[in-house]
């Protein structure tokens, strides 16, 4: 696994798609977090890190795709998977270092985001007026978010040797499970009935729940089973090439 | 035995790619796997290395069961795949120190090292996969197949493409290794299988249509021989072929034709008289050996 893992996080960064994933990821959110006034820390008139934490996973839904879509896809189109298969390594050694290789280089990219918790703390009035449990909290559930949309990307690249078709599927399939849900839930036939079981399947749901800096079993729980569920899903797709 | 290979099936819908292959590879064997394309050499070579699972029957290498234990299995095998699929954004020692890393070789770098050094790829070793000829790359997968020093190794196609210097160099290294350990490599070239190979395996339509040593091999051939005519024209074929005597026919240039015949039988003389009937000139007429292509020929003719 660790070999595979070590592959895999040296190819981001010879491949430039290391690099790109980060600057791109930090300018964007840099942007709205202290220049746009729409969205900006510097005009709103509490120190909260909220605009951070609600605009990031909709960076995440194109950002992780764009990350995981060559994980199988172009090892299917090279030919190197099935090379990689007949050396002596599990499917479960190659699949764990491929979605930990990839939530690995989110997470990094996730680490210069701390200055912004320590800007808005030294800003604010009087000086760490912060709810610093409700930032732990959403840290942790970008995290998992990100270890979801890091199984579905995987899951998509593994379902076609075509890398564009593997982010759209990608990104496509996250906003389904990010938001899809949530929307639903308000369609007349569920408000009042179903709408809050409805609500649930989805991500934001329990992502939000998790930003309040209350760390419910349950919501891991969730993150953790939509990992499982697509990285098993993810292995079925690559096991069933052998029949 | 290093490689078993008991009623192998392996079926893709309706058609049976591998259809009841049976064969032992022994040790210090070099054995040159024919058949025409489709025949299910690849086929056959996925499934001994665990990439494909059978449909029915089982391979067993070095006394591991490939389906219960494919990891036991693949320590032991080195595997070349056919188009030789490499990183070709990485280094060459970046990469063969991957492959060693999978491998959990001890002495990664000086493993490495000797690699290079045996397949002659020291003079590109600083180079990017993707930067290296077609010949050079073959070496590459070479090195990866060989680098964990494996007791049976299965090679497809593994000299396609190259020029004839370096088919010499990687039929020698093929060589070498086949003095202690297992070889199975498929080919379309002939004279490489006679050059090569203790042993022989052809098989077309899935199917086994001759597993011997190659001397062996040349007796199928027996009670046939082979004479090659070149007319000054265009002969009649059919006329040809109805003399007493006469197997096939094969044309190979405009004008000439080789002519199978059964052995007690002497064609020569009734080849000649009818071609002064026919008004044809004959230029030359020579008897020829048979060699591996008309035996590949023969048995692998789907007529």
């Amino acid at each position: 696994m660790w070999v595979i893992l070590k592959k895999e996080i040296s190819a981001f960064f010879r491949s430039v798609i290391g690099y790109l994933v980060m600057i791109v990821f930090l300018l964007m959110i840099g942007m709205i977090m202290w220049v746009f006034p729409d969205t900006s820390v510097l005009y709103y008139p509490y120190a909260s890190l909220s605009q951070f934490f609600d605009l990031t996973p909709y960076v995440f839904l194109f950002l992780i795709p764009a990350i995981t879509m060559r994980a199988f896809a172009e090892e299917y189109q090279n030919g190197t998977l099935e090379w990689l298969s007949s050396k002596p390594l599990n499917d479960f050694q190659i699949l764990s270092g491929k979605f930990l290789s990839s939530w690995i280089l989110v997470i990094f990219t996730l680490i210069p985001t701390l200055l912004y918790y320590y800007s808005v703390y030294d800003l604010g009035s009087p000086r760490g007026n912060i709810d610093t449990g409700a930032v732990i909290g959403s840290y942790f559930g970008l995290i998992l978010l990100a270890g979801v949309f890091t199984s579905i990307g995987l899951f998509a690249s593994a379902v076609t040797k075509n890398q564009i078709v593997a982010f759209l599927a990608g990104a496509f399939l996250c906003f389904i499970f990010f938001s899809f849900f949530d929307f639903i839930s308000r369609l007349p036939v569920f408000v009042g009935t179903y709408d809050d079981i409805v609500q649930k399947f989805g991500i934001i749901y329990h992502y939000q729940s998790i930003s309040r800096g209350v760390l419910d079993t349950r919501d891991v729980l969730y993150f953790l089973s939509v990992i499982v569920f697509f990285l098993y899903a993810t292995w079925l797709t690559i096991y069933s090439r052998k029949w | 035995m290093s490689v078993d290979v008991n009623g192998l099936v392996k079926t893709f819908g309706q058609q049976r790619a591998v259809d009841g292959l049976d064969f032992s590879l022994g040790s210090g064997e070099i054995v040159g796997f024919l058949g025409p394309n489709g025949a299910g050499k690849s086929t056959t070579m996925k499934m001994i290395t665990g990439l494909l699972f059978p449909t029915e029957g089982s391979v067993n290498v070095c006394g591991y069961d490939v389906s219960a234990s494919p990891v036991e299995v693949r320590k032991r095998i080195g595997y070349l795949p056919e188009h030789n699929p490499l990183y070709k954004d990485m280094y060459i020692r970046e990469y063969l120190e991957l492959v060693a890393g999978i491998h959990g070789i001890p002495n990664k770098k000086q493993r490495v090292e000797e690699m290079i050094e045996t397949t002659g790829l020291t003079l590109e070793a600083h180079k990017q996969i993707g930067a290296l000829s077609k010949g050079y790359r073959q070496r590459v997968g070479l090195a990866q197949a060989i680098i964990h020093d494996p007791e049976v190794l299965i090679l497809d196609e593994p000299t396609s493409g190259l020029d004839p210097n370096q088919l010499a160099d990687i039929r020698g290294l093929i060589r070498k290794i086949g003095e202690e350990k297992t070889v199975l490599f498929s080919t379309h070239i002939m004279q490489e299988v006679q050059l090569l190979c203790n042993r022989v395996i052809i098989i077309n339509l899935g199917k086994i249509v001759a597993d011997a040593p190659i001397e062996q091999l040349n007796d199928r051939m027996k009670g046939r021989k082979l004479v090659r005519v070149q007319y000054k024209e265009r002969p009649n074929n059919a006329l040809i072929k109805s003399i007493n005597g006469v197997i096939e026919i094969e044309q190979v240039g405009k004008d000439s034709l080789d002519i199978i015949y059964s052995s007690n039988i002497d064609i020569r003389e009734k080849l000649f008289t009818q071609a002064v009937e026919q008004n044809l000139v004959i230029l030359e007429m020579r008897s020829e050996q048979h060699d591996m292509e008309d035996i590949f020929h023969a048995l692998t003719k789907t007529s």
